[in-house]
């Protein structure tokens, strides 16, 4: 039986509730503040009312080249999230649908990896990309950004694959399915939405990685990481011109993720509430 | 079309055999209900008959052929589930052309089809509905729907009724009944509920632990039962059963009697006992007795009955009732 709810636990709540979610947005929300403010007032201490100058954005753009990194960034989360999904649907599906008794080891030991701190592994990837000659290209990190993020979308799939009961592709093979048709008719479209929620986030990890985008390239690979990365640099410390830099980098991602948001939570939560 | 034959069939998960080798002929136009308790082998039998598990030795043959190493596909049955097991992202018309159209029909044959087996089935408002958006007795007439579509030679199913609840699994019950005096194709139901096998069958098959403890049909198995499993299985409520003494005055070793061969008595009668719980039906009334010497037995009275609890009554079995078993369980007749 629901609770009835007296009006003042509601208005607490609601406080509550906002509270929070300002807290969590706030970092988000400052440096789009100190994006407009100009260097003074940037570095003069905390400051909520800026000057609403532009300059920086267009300084930003001006010192450096924006739309490359920004094409990098592109390129490189959709090829990788490309390339992760073509390894990880058939490993998932196989997983999910003939498991053996060792699948659920080979699923922990993929997630352990995880678990590793990447500057465990720096120096021998490093040295490896160099002898490779991989540094600062697109294949390399594309190959490196589909790696780190293999243990997720396996596991992810893995989950949603496991949400189609066995019975309807039962149903099917006695409906005269072939391997084909089931494919086709049954199986790619109850798997579409797991596959386009784990493609979304996978999109939204490999754009965010910094670590290893930011020390394997240095220019005509580098994303929108690095591009950030640079204003904090050499010539001493630009807080505005940095925050818009940020601005501008996380802007794409963040309308994407407006817009599939409904995509993406039930993404999240799949499996959790039904 | 439509006769289907296990001869010796096998079936082993590793190393637990699940059925030991099971022979049985399954006429046409057959209503063959497979009953037993959970986990006695009757789902994997029917899945061994579809072709979606594989059999471990032994031959299945349909209509003289045999299908033993066919796939599902090729053995012209159709099967309904008992998660319904639709098509979640097709509607409702969609759902029921598949078949046909993995068949490769042309569309207006579909069309045809579809929209009779609807007309059946009381769906023809719910065509453009997905599963998602029916109720538990629309989505299993769906899966009906596409089980008749393609006129299979036997329809294969596994506890339908199982997931509806009880006034809708009484009328599906007739449903599937009346649809099968109007097709007249075989059909092969699972079922753990001896209710359904009783009221629905041709030809019941008894399994435990996958062997078949008997075949026949509901009244031989009801007035004839070839031993103890099958006497307590079928038949609701349960047969009384009695041994030592009580028994050995039948000259067996177990005496089973069916509460509605019980006569009750206020005066005399075989056995004495006292009056436990009485359940009321209106026109039907269970009392539960505890006989002196004998265990717990249930008579069913017809009407009403004034008895209360802590009665003393006497009962007397009818004797051309009275089932007798050996020590192994076996009928003695």
């Amino acid at each position: 039986m629901a609770r009835a709810v007296s009006p003042r636990r509601k208005i607490a709540f609601t406080l509550l509730a906002w509270s929070v979610a300002l807290l969590l947005f706030f970092p988000i929300l400052y440096t789009l503040i100190t994006s407009i403010k100009t260097e003074g007032e940037a570095i003069s201490g905390f400051n909520l009312i800026p000057s609403f100058t532009l300059e920086n954005y267009v300084e930003v753009q001006t010192q450096r080249d924006y739309w490359k990194p920004f094409s990098n960034s592109v390129i490189l989360s959709l090829l990788s999230t490309l390339v992760a999904l073509v390894i990880a649907v058939p490993a998932a599906w196989a997983m999910a649908f003939s498991p053996t008794p060792r699948t659920k080891d080979i699923l922990m030991w993929m997630l352990s990896t995880k678990m590793m701190p990447a500057v465990a592994v720096l120096v021998p990837i490093y040295l490896l990309f160099r002898d490779w000659g991989l540094l600062d290209t697109r294949t390399g990190l594309t190959f490196m950004l589909t790696m780190i993020n293999l243990p997720i979308v396996v596991w992810m799939l893995y989950t949603y694959f496991r949400e189609i009961p066995g019975e309807i592709l039962e149903a099917a093979r006695m409906d005269g399915a072939g391997l084909w048709g089931e494919i086709v008719h049954v199986l790619t479209p109850m798997a579409l939405p797991g596959i386009a929620s784990t493609m979304l986030l996978n999109i939204i990890l490999a754009w965010n990685e910094s670590f290893w985008t930011i020390r394997l390239t240095t220019t005509n690979a580098a994303p929108l990481t690095a591009f950030i990365a640079s204003f904090s640099s050499p010539q001493g410390l630009f807080w505005a011109k940095l925050s818009a830099a940020s601005t501008l980098a996380i802007a794409p991602i963040l309308i994407m993720g407006w817009f599939s948001q409904k995509q993406l939570v039930r993404g999240l939560t799949f499996g959790a509430v039904k | 079309m439509g006769q289907i034959t296990l001869s010796k069939v096998n079936k082993s998960f590793g190393a637990t055999t699940v059925i030991p080798g099971i022979d049985l002929k399954i006429e046409e136009g057959e209503f063959v209900v497979f009953v037993g308790p959970s986990g006695c082998g009757k789902s994997t039998l029917l899945r061994l008959i579809a072709g979606l598990e594989d059999t471990s030795s032994g031959t299945i043959s349909i209509d003289g052929r045999d299908v033993t190493g066919e796939p599902p596909a090729k053995r012209g049955l159709a099967m309904v589930f008992q998660s319904y097991a639709l098509y979640p992202h097709m509607s409702v018309y969609n759902n029921i052309a598949f078949p046909l159209k993995m068949a490769g029909t042309d569309k207006a044959t579909i069309d045809t089809k579809v929209r009779d087996a609807a007309r059946i089935l009381n769906l023809t408002n719910y065509l453009e509905r997905r599963p998602g958006q029916l109720s538990g007795g629309q989505r299993q007439r769906v899966a009906i729907g596409r089980a008749i579509v393609r006129a299979p030679s036997a329809f294969l199913f596994d506890e339908p009724l199982s997931n509806l609840d009880a006034a809708l699994r009484g009328t599906m019950r007739l449903e599937i009944s009346e649809l099968h005096q109007k097709l007249g194709t075989t059909m092969i139901y699972v079922t753990h509920d001896q209710v359904e096998a009783m009221t629905m069958a041709d030809k019941i098959v008894v399994l435990q632990a996958g062997h078949i403890e008997q075949v026949g049909s509901p009244m031989e198995l009801y007035n004839k039962p070839e031993n103890l499993f099958v006497a307590g299985f079928i038949g609701s409520p349960r047969m009384n059963f009695a041994t030592g003494a009580a028994a050995e005055a039948y000259k067996a070793h177990t005496v089973g009697i069916r509460p509605e061969h019980l006569a009750l008595s206020p005066t005399d009668g075989v056995w004495t006992g006292t009056v436990g719980v009485t359940e009321h039906l209106g026109s039907d009334t269970f009392v539960h007795v505890d006989v002196k010497g004998v265990g717990p037995m249930t008579v069913r009275a017809p009407g009403e009955t004034a008895l209360k609890h802590g009665d003393t009554v006497f009962l007397t079995p009818q004797e051309s009732r009275l089932h007798r078993f050996d020590k192994d369980g076996k009928a003695v007749r």
